[in-house]
């Protein structure tokens, strides 16, 4: 009985020794070196894996940081300047500052301001509509509403409005990852540089029709008039095909824009109210973003 | 046992309300925009300016590269404007447009509407001639004649075939011209035959047109390389592929064209537009498009100029009927809703089709239940069901593995769908971004 015992525990260690030591020469054959630096370089990263660096995820990312002589091309939207600096301390290279980036939505054609004019049930997916044809509004550029980036959003900073039918940023949660602007077929919405106190000035529109077509079917267009290209005292702002565009590199936030453009189709966002000026033409202005701290108030 | 095509296809309502009314010349438009993009391919390139003055049949934009199309001006008037206008989808796109004055035609070409049946051309010659017409595919996929005429080098065609199906409900544009240019039309078929130097011709035509069928095989029996063959009544026979299997057996192969089996397959209107071209020296100019739909007072086929407003065929019709939810271009499976009735005939434009607000709606989507009926109609042999999950989980690798670039893009599994369920409208999203990832590979 006893030597039965004994058999087996004999024979099952020496079946485990023996194939401790094949495994251990086989480890050793096929051992991958990896950069131990990769791995300190993941673990200062955000972990986010939301491709806003333009790598499959964060792990790429660390190993692309750790292959690279220098860090120029390389940034982490969401761990921003101080995550890149924690791994440029880890590589011994130099960091590479950016300014940090807030995404904003281009369009404010809401139900108010731009009619429906026929109606949609097909597939819900903005690509699938912009394909077809020009949605339900007439405007060929702007919102088709149906939320792509908002499920395109990881970090819970978009919403869908239902009163306006357009996208909301909530610029505390924003990472400028990027993925809505890749995911909006129509290429409405941009990452800005962000300012001080989430201040912004911005176009918000993106339609390249002629003022009096756009006008047709949307009340808040920009027209092309150029009013604010000549009011502007710092060269931020630039017409292209009936279009302003405002340079947030060069915006110095005077608001000067703001108050001549006639259509409200500039926005300033986040704002403190302004001294009333005795001829200021002043009107409400809605904006695509309901967290707008300050509006121009009627008087 | 008739023959068809094996696998899938669904049977709708045919609804073939025009059938019976004559192709009716309209009065010519006013205005006419003639859009820069009326074929698969390059633009055209216009040739006019503001203000000149063309004669009707005249060049106005010439075809740029090989898979392209000329233009011609199916008016003689001025042009005044050349600029972008609406398409049918509410897009902009490059057009010209001409204000109609009178209809004077260009010399060489011959209006008299006799039967030329004798030709002495030469395969190029047609070809030439073709090219030189602005002929492109009339069933609606406008792809342009002369480049289905050229066979590239290693392979050979041994047959034509000549669509007649007209298996989409509803248009009886085809069916009409089989009727009333039957002899044309033959003449047609064997102008293509010559151009790719071929001897055997088969006319394809669904046994829901019986008189089409004899008169057809009636005026065929002259020549004795063509023959006509009855087809059961099945959507999508028109689908060229599928019409191949159904006439000859062959299968074209995944990512294949008609010619790696042989085949080449032209629309009847196709061939009718081909024998005025190469006999009479006539661009494609008109066509026959019919305007039908449940309410529509008078159902009708009429020959209309390109370029005409869709709402002057509506008005022809007697006007849009009350309560009409949608109007599409096409037919009901494969057509395209219209954004406005300003916009104008194309090339391609085969019917106008008026559909009641009860029937324009889509119903709500309900979860998918995996009753495979989908897969049980896909005429490609294709599982419409994986193929929109796919791409709404945006695995597009996967979804380009089990063919989604193969689909016809034919409806059948939108239109058997239990759930409702937006088949076609994901599928063609996921060919789209399939078909981006495929270019980007090269």
């Amino acid at each position: 009985m006893n030597s039965i015992l004994l058999y087996t525990i004999i024979s099952l260690s020496t079946l485990g020794l023996v194939a401790a030591i094949i495994l251990y020469f086989v480890a050793q054959k096929f051992k991958v070196f990896e950069d131990p630096k990769i791995d300190l370089v993941e673990e200062s990263l955000p972990s986010a894996n939301c491709g806003g660096c333009g790598f499959p995820g964060c792990r790429n990312f660390a190993e692309a940081c750790v292959k690279a002589d220098s860090l120029a091309d390389l940034y982490c939207p969401v761990g921003g300047n101080e995550t890149m600096a924690n791994v440029a301390g880890i590589l011994g290279l130099e960091a590479v500052e950016a300014d940090p980036q807030v995404a904003v939505i281009r369009c404010s054609g809401s139900f108010e301001h731009r009619p429906r004019t026929n109606t949609y049930d097909g597939a819900q997916n903005c690509t699938i509509v912009h394909n077809l044809y020009t949605g339900d509004t007439d405007c060929p550029y702007g919102c088709l509403g149906l939320g792509e980036c908002v499920d395109a959003c990881d970090f819970d900073a978009m919403y869908m409005d239902e009163k306006t039918g357009l996208p909301v940023i909530i610029d505390d949660n924003c990472v400028a990852c990027g993925a809505c602007v890749e995911a909006c077929p129509r290429d409405i919405i941009e990452l800005r540089k962000r300012n001080k106190k989430d201040r912004k000035i911005f176009v918000s529109c993106v339609n390249e029709d002629k003022g009096g077509i756009a006008k047709r079917y949307c009340s808040v267009t920009c027209t092309g008039c150029t009013k604010c290209f000549k009011v502007c005292p710092f060269d931020a702002i630039t017409m292209n095909n009936n279009l302003a565009f405002i340079d947030s590199e060069k915006c110095k936030l005077c608001r000067k824009c703001v108050v001549e453009c006639p259509t409200n189709a500039i926005h300033e966002i986040n704002f403190p109210p302004r001294r009333v000026k005795e001829e200021a033409k002043v009107e409400t202005k809605t904006s695509s973003t309901e967290q707008i701290s300050t509006k121009k108030t009627d008087n | 046992m008739l023959r068809s095509f094996p696998k899938g296809g669904v049977h709708p309502p045919e609804n073939k309300f025009s059938a019976g009314s004559k192709i009716t010349v309209l009065d010519l438009p006013k205005t006419i925009n003639v859009p820069l993009s009326q074929h698969l391919g390059v633009p055209a390139a216009a040739q006019v300016k503001r203000g000149d003055l063309v004669k009707t049949g005249q060049l106005i934009a010439e075809h740029k590269g090989f898979v392209s199309g000329n233009i011609h001006s199916p008016v003689t008037g001025k042009v005044v404007k050349l600029d972008k206008s609406l398409d049918s989808s509410g897009y902009k796109r490059n057009s010209i447009t001409i204000e109609a004055e009178a209809d004077k035609w260009m010399d060489e070409i011959d209006t008299n509407s006799s039967l030329i049946k004798e030709f002495t051309y030469t395969g190029k010659e047609i070809i030439d001639k073709t090219l030189a017409g602005g002929i492109v595919g009339m069933g609606g996929a406008t792809f342009p004649t002369h480049v289905k005429m050229s066979v590239p080098r290693g392979k050979k065609a041994e047959v034509v075939i000549l669509n007649g199906v007209e298996c989409e409900p509803y248009l009886t544009s085809d069916h009409r011209l089989m009727l009333e240019k039957g002899e044309e039309i033959l003449v047609g078929l064997r102008l293509i035959m010559k151009a790719l130097n071929v001897t055997k011709g088969i006319i394809g035509i669904e046994n829901n047109k019986p008189d089409a069928l004899s008169k057809l095989t009636q005026i065929a029996s002259q020549y004795p390389e063509i023959s006509v063959i009855p087809l059961k009544v099945k959507y999508p026979q028109g689908g060229e592929k599928q019409l191949i299997k159904a006439l000859t057996g062959r299968e074209v192969p995944s990512g294949g064209l008609p010619i790696d089996v042989g085949a080449v397959v032209q629309n009847v209107g196709t061939a009718f537009a081909v024998y005025e071209a190469v006999q009479k020296n006539k661009p494609l100019i008109e066509r026959v498009v019919t305007v039908t739909g449940k309410g529509v007072k008078q159902p009708s086929n009429f020959l209309v100029r390109i370029g005409t407003p869709v709402n002057q065929l509506i008005e022809a019709a007697g006007g849009i009927p009350e309560g009409t939810g949608k109007i599409i271009n096409g037919g009901p499976m494969m057509g395209k809703a219209l954004n406005s009735v300003d916009v104008p005939v194309m090339k391609g434009t085969s019917g106008i089709l008026l559909i009641p607000e009860g029937e324009s709606q889509r119903e709500a989507v309900d979860p998918c239940i995996r009753c495979a009926k989908c897969i049980s109609v896909c005429p490609m042999g294709l599982e419409p069901y994986l193929l929109m999950t796919l791409t709404e989980k945006a695995m597009f690798d996967r979804a380009e593995n089990e063919r989604t670039m193969d689909c016809i893009e034919c409806g059948s599994c939108s239109y058997i769908c239990p759930a409702n369920r937006p088949l076609l409208d994901y599928i063609r999203l996921g060919k789209f971004r399939v078909g981006q990832i495929i270019r980007s590979r090269k």
